[in-house]
């Protein structure tokens, strides 16, 4: 029970992993890359945590108490919104393959086309 | 290679990568025994050395400020990739474009609902470095307020209220404003991006030295950035009614 | 481990299999704003509301709206190819 979040990291990293390998729309893999990046916050996360630890922002709680690791949330919160403009990226790139091709699977986005 | 055995060959993949992975995770430490000596001294010492009470935020934009500065350059490189593949060939003029919201109620609502999303924007990143809070959460929470102008309203509202040449200054003027700080600070005297303003009082507005600064600046970029991201998008499908039309 | 944070965890991986596993493309632009949502439950319960926040922000207002308006621009120009 205390390896429970770093297995849901790792199950989410897989999933996602596997969603990108499986997906018949390029829309549904960008959501997938998401779901795996998600993976990543949380063993960040679970790594950084402390028991009875509270948030590390200390305006209104006395700074003798004990709080969880800062660096890590400090890591993640430029992930997330780093991530997500990635995945708007993405979905350019999908908008853009199927007003070429006029198909968004990617089983039949295989040739180079001049 | 067929669907299935791709399919095949990729559950053996991840099967052999589901083990290495617990491999590695039983040699962690267990949940809530956090070992590293990093955090700890960082939240015993930082409210000291910088004033400012969100430690966190402190972490993002002075201790490991390099860090950050390298994120929002990938924010800034992917908003110009999106913004290269999306305004090529576009050859519609998508300013006759009529998308009204359809109801009275809506529109009441959103005349009440912008300032207020983008007051409370605006208090999310001036806060940033005492409460909750900061440049990112803000710069995108301003951006939906924006956007809110073209979802209770009307498209050529919004492309009035964001022009596209104001959002790509800004979100320029965002990425650079943190090299700026960092060079500032290089000759002034200290390291790239050393705190080296004032420090002020613990809890309130003024403290922190460059916290606040680099703050504004990725709270300008990141929104800047979102909005071009939207107003990227909506115009895809603005010209799609136009050539419908 | 206190009963939230294992709540918190079931609901997450749940909803990370279900965003996987759904082709639909309307509904799992739905189904990933509540991903998110749980992400942001798990996230406070592991006492981080920096990083709740940000997940609050990207993944039910942002990224819904990329996600929906990409598909219109797709469907339009299907059905106008057609």
């Amino acid at each position: 029970m205390s390896y429970a979040p770093y297995a849901v990291a790792v199950w989410l990293l897989l999933a996602g992993l596997f969603g990108i390998v499986t997906s018949k729309n390029l829309i549904h893999l960008a959501l997938c890359v998401t779901v795996a990046q998600s993976g990543t916050y949380v063993l960040l996360l679970a790594i950084g945590y402390r028991e009875h630890g509270t948030a590390p922002i200390f305006s209104d709680v006395p700074r003798s108490r004990r709080a969880v690791d800062p660096v890590v949330q400090a890591l993640t919160l430029t992930d997330i919104v780093v991530g997500v403009t990635v995945a708007a990226l993405l979905l350019a790139l999908a908008v853009k393959a199927h007003e070429r091709t006029g198909t968004l699977d990617p089983a039949e986005l295989r040739e180079l086309r001049g | 290679m067929t669907r299935q055995s791709r399919v095949g060959l990729c559950a053996v993949g991840l099967a052999g990568l589901a083990a290495l992975l617990a491999w590695g995770i039983a040699g962690l430490e267990p949940f809530g025994h956090y070992p590293g000596p990093y955090g700890t001294i960082l939240n015993a010492v930082e409210p000291q050395e910088r004033h400012a009470a969100n430690v966190v935020a402190a972490v993002v934009f002075d201790y490991r400020g390099v860090d950050t500065l390298g994120e929002e350059l990938i924010l800034f490189c992917a908003v110009m990739g999106l913004a290269f593949l999306l305004r090529e060939n576009r050859e519609e003029n998508t300013r006759s474009v009529r998308d009204r919201a359809s109801s009275d109620a809506v529109r009441a609502v959103g005349i009440v609902a912008v300032p207020v999303v983008v007051l409370l924007a605006l208090d999310l990143i001036a806060h940033g470095y005492i409460t909750p809070g900061g440049g990112f959460q803000g710069g995108v929470a301003a951006s939906a307020g924006l956007l809110l102008v073209y979802l209770a309203g009307d498209w050529r509202a919004m492309r009035r209220a964001g022009p596209l040449r104001l959002v790509d200054v800004a979100e320029a003027g965002g990425a650079a404003g943190f090299v700026v700080v960092g060079f500032a600070t290089l000759i002034a005297g200290g390291a790239f991006l050393e705190n080296l303003l004032p420090l002020g009082t613990f809890g309130k507005l003024t403290s922190g030295g460059t916290i606040p600064v680099a703050n504004w600046c990725v709270g300008l970029e990141v929104s800047a950035a979102f909005v071009l991201i939207f107003l990227e998008f909506l115009e895809e499908i603005m010209a799609e009614r136009a050539r419908d039309r | 481990m206190i009963g939230v944070q294992i709540a918190a965890l079931a609901l997450v991986a749940a909803f990370g299999l279900a965003v996987v596993l759904v082709q639909d493309l309307v509904r799992v632009a739905m189904l990933y704003g509540i991903y998110g949502l749980t992400l942001v439950v798990l996230l406070v319960v592991f006492q981080a509301p920096d990083v709740a926040l940000s997940e609050l922000v990207v993944s039910m207002v942002a990224f819904p709206v990329i996600v929906v308006t990409a598909l219109a621009t797709i469907r339009r120009r299907e059905r106008r190819g057609q």
